[in-house]
């Protein structure tokens, strides 16, 4: 059996607007194996999401250029036949989106709802979907499910309404579940929770998750690897402990550097990332992060805005990070970020790198 | 919900006697405010020429001396029981619901606007499925094909159906199809009963002309509906879980849709029941519309005042099966 659930080669997706071309998704790769999980961490705009919906065969019919590959259980779904992306979709994969709410139906049933997901690709007779669905409301921690599964939407809580998106996503037991800004729009305290059940599940079902967020809390503790993404391309790419260990991308340092943090002084103040998002029509020449950079000049030449950075391996194989900065320069450059930033702190900046350094 | 429906035929109850109030209170309280005595009054409704003796029987029989309370509750007693008119030699019975005796006729009004409610009915019914079933159709059609040639053109007639009035379509298309080249001649009102063959033939023009405005007022309507139902999250969820596109379309989008246009419906409907006003007269369709106009035109008040009544009665109801509608097609509405 291949390990390898999904694998996403080159993608690429374009949408052409009056503007010009959107280069939403330009040419990212990653795979992930079963049970594992990945996190897709980026700013608005940075083609998280559209690269998910793009797995799931979403923008189809609409006006996008998709190419590359997506590979999932080795079956091709970039340019395969609407119908059959569509019977894999909720089938073998499903997704989980940001606003419980508005992403269930106002007017039917929690239930019929799951009970639907789940008849389009079994067919079975409506009662033993009914009990299906009971039994998967109860297992994402529904009280009385039996009960509940009559109510509306309007009639669940915040939490409880994405577990019913989460039961629904996992009725037909998808090898690959993406969870798209999962607990965004939740209270902090059912944020913890949706992310415990939605690891537990994971280990329940064997599933594969693909988790996109813009909270580098949610990914580090539920991610097994993590993509950054930046301007529709991959930053950074690499295991988890690589990335939080010493990441190799400016931009991730930004992203790190932006992130309160209990275990630090209030003194201390947050350092955004100067500068805004690029258009995806105009996309900066060269690595697109040079304009908000701070360390262009320590790349020699104009090489940051005339030559497009290769994804490459930094130190570790695995670990890969989209700059010009020499493996030297990097560690060195967060070295002293990370010891500026966090005085006390030992794990991240001086355990870290030595920690790691014979494995 | 039976508790809920209960509580709006209560209101609606309560709502038909406030418009009986109101109608009363404009026909026989404002113009003794506005200074007329019970004779001046009760000359209005004698017709264009009244004699003395006639005006004197009127005031009697309408009971203009006594107070006020006591000639509402005479007024909604005629309504619900029947009335005896005294009128000293002669005593006539009105029987419920007697909105009084017309002036031209003679007659009581309520038989009357009973003898032409088949053709408003018909009218109005008949036009109502049709502009539905065309309007929501197109509009779907317009939403899901957003930007293409069928869009655009039925886009650009409905705007054209919005503008014109119905005296110029109706009279166009009467020259063209009526007397022109006949395919429908003498559109005048044959019962169902009849032969319904007939009916729906002579109908067939008025229906077109009425539906057409409102076909496109509802194709624009469905067309704003459906294309912000289609962007919602909830169709995104739909399609993530891999609904065929008609399930996600027709289940999913359209249910939302539709439930605004349910309530213009019956709002609509309500109203043209009163009378399709311009239709009838366009069409010489003798239904409760020209009954309003002739009326109007004779200062018949008994007639008018009765029309006024049965029309707000139509409204009332058609408000009430929105509310209960509205209550079954989304489960969101408190009961």
């Amino acid at each position: 059996m291949p390990q390898t659930l999904l694998e996403v080669e080159d993608l690429r997706i374009h949408f052409p607007t009056e503007d010009g071309l959107v280069k939403a998704v330009d040419g990212v790769s990653f795979s992930l194996e079963r049970g594992r999980t990945l996190g897709i961490v980026g700013e608005s705009g940075s083609g998280k999401s559209v690269t998910s919906m793009g797995i799931m065969g979403l923008n189809q019919g609409s006006k996008a250029q998709i190419s590359g590959h997506i590979r999932l259980d080795g079956e091709e779904l970039v340019g395969a036949q609407p119908g059959r992306v569509r019977a894999l979709r909720g089938d073998k994969m499903a997704m989980i989106f940001q606003d419980p709410l508005s992403s269930l139906h106002p007017y039917y049933k929690v239930g019929d709802q799951i009970i639907e997901a789940f008849r389009v690709h079994n067919d079975v007779s409506k009662k033993v979907a009914r009990k299906h669905a009971i039994d998967l409301l109860g297992r994402v921690g529904i009280p009385q499910p039996e009960v509940r599964v009559d109510d509306y939407p309007h009639q669940f809580s915040g939490g409880m309404r994405q577990r019913a998106m989460i039961a629904m996503a996992l009725s037909c037991d998808p090898g690959l579940l993406i969870a798209d800004e999962p607990t965004t729009a939740l209270d902090v305290t059912v944020q913890a929770q949706i992310l415990d059940l939605i690891s537990d599940l994971q280990s329940e079902f064997g599933s594969a998750v693909i988790m996109i967020t813009h909270d580098l809390g949610v990914v580090a503790e539920l991610s097994d690897d993590i993509l950054v993404m930046y301007a529709g391309r991959a930053a950074e790419y690499g295991s988890a402990a690589e990335i939080f260990g010493r990441p190799g991308h400016p931009y991730t340092w930004g992203l790190l550097a932006s992130m309160p943090r209990l275990d630090r002084e209030r003194t201390s103040r947050l350092v955004p990332i100067p500068g805004t998002p690029p258009s995806l029509i105009r996309v900066p020449s060269g690595c697109p992060f040079h304009p908000r950079c701070r360390y262009t000049e320590l790349v020699g030449g104009q090489r940051c805005e005339t030559e497009v950075p290769a994804l490459r391996e930094v130190v570790t194989p695995g670990h890969a990070a989209a700059c010009h900065l020499t493996a030297e320069e990097r560690t060195r450059q967060w070295a002293e970020l990370s010891a500026d930033k966090i005085p006390d702190d030992a794990t991240a900046a001086t355990e870290g790198p030595e920690a790691r350094e014979p494995a | 919900m039976i508790t809920f429906v209960i509580r709006r035929l209560f209101a609606t109850v309560f709502l038909l006697i406030v418009v009986s109030a109101i109608t009363f209170a404009i026909f026989f309280i404002i113009p003794r405010l506005a200074g007329q005595n019970t004779y001046q009054l009760a000359t209005e409704y004698v017709g264009r020429n009244p004699t003395r003796q006639a005006v004197l029987q009127i005031e009697a029989q309408l009971g203009l001396d006594h107070p006020l309370w006591v000639q509402y509750g005479n007024f909604l007693k005629g309504i619900v029981l029947g009335t005896h008119y005294n009128a000293g030699t002669n005593t006539a019975y009105c029987p419920p619901p007697c909105f009084g005796y017309s002036f031209r006729t003679q007659q009581p009004v309520w038989p009357q606007m009973v003898s032409d409610l088949p053709v408003t009915l018909s009218l109005a019914i008949g036009a109502a499925i049709i502009w539905l079933v065309s309007g929501v159709s197109i509009g779907i059609i317009s939403a899901l094909k957003r930007g293409t040639l069928f869009d655009r053109f039925s886009m650009s007639v409905a705007l054209v159906g919005v503008s014109l009035p119905i005296f110029f379509t109706g009279l166009i298309s009467l020259e063209l199809f009526s007397y022109k080249w006949p395919i429908f001649p003498n559109v005048t009102f044959v019962p169902f009963s009849t032969n319904p063959l007939l009916w729906a033939r002579n109908l067939v023009l008025p229906w077109l002309c009425l539906s057409f405005l409102y076909a496109a007022l509802y194709a624009r309507l469905t067309r704003a509906g459906m294309l912000e139902t289609m962007s919602e999250d909830y169709i995104r969820t739909a399609r993530s879980k891999g609904l065929p596109e008609r399930t996600v379309i027709f289940k999913h989008g359209l249910r939302a849709a539709l439930t605004p246009i349910v309530t213009i419906f019956g709002m609509d409907l309500g109203l043209l029941l009163g009378g399709a006003i311009i239709t009838e007269v366009t069409f010489s369709l003798h239904g409760l519309g020209l009954f309003t106009v002739e009326a109007v035109q004779n200062q018949d008040l008994p007639e008018i005042l009765g029309v006024t009544l049965l029309a707000a009665f139509f409204i009332v109801i058609a408000n009430l099966v929105v509310d209960i509608l509205y209550a079954v097609l989304d489960p969101r509405v408190k009961y």
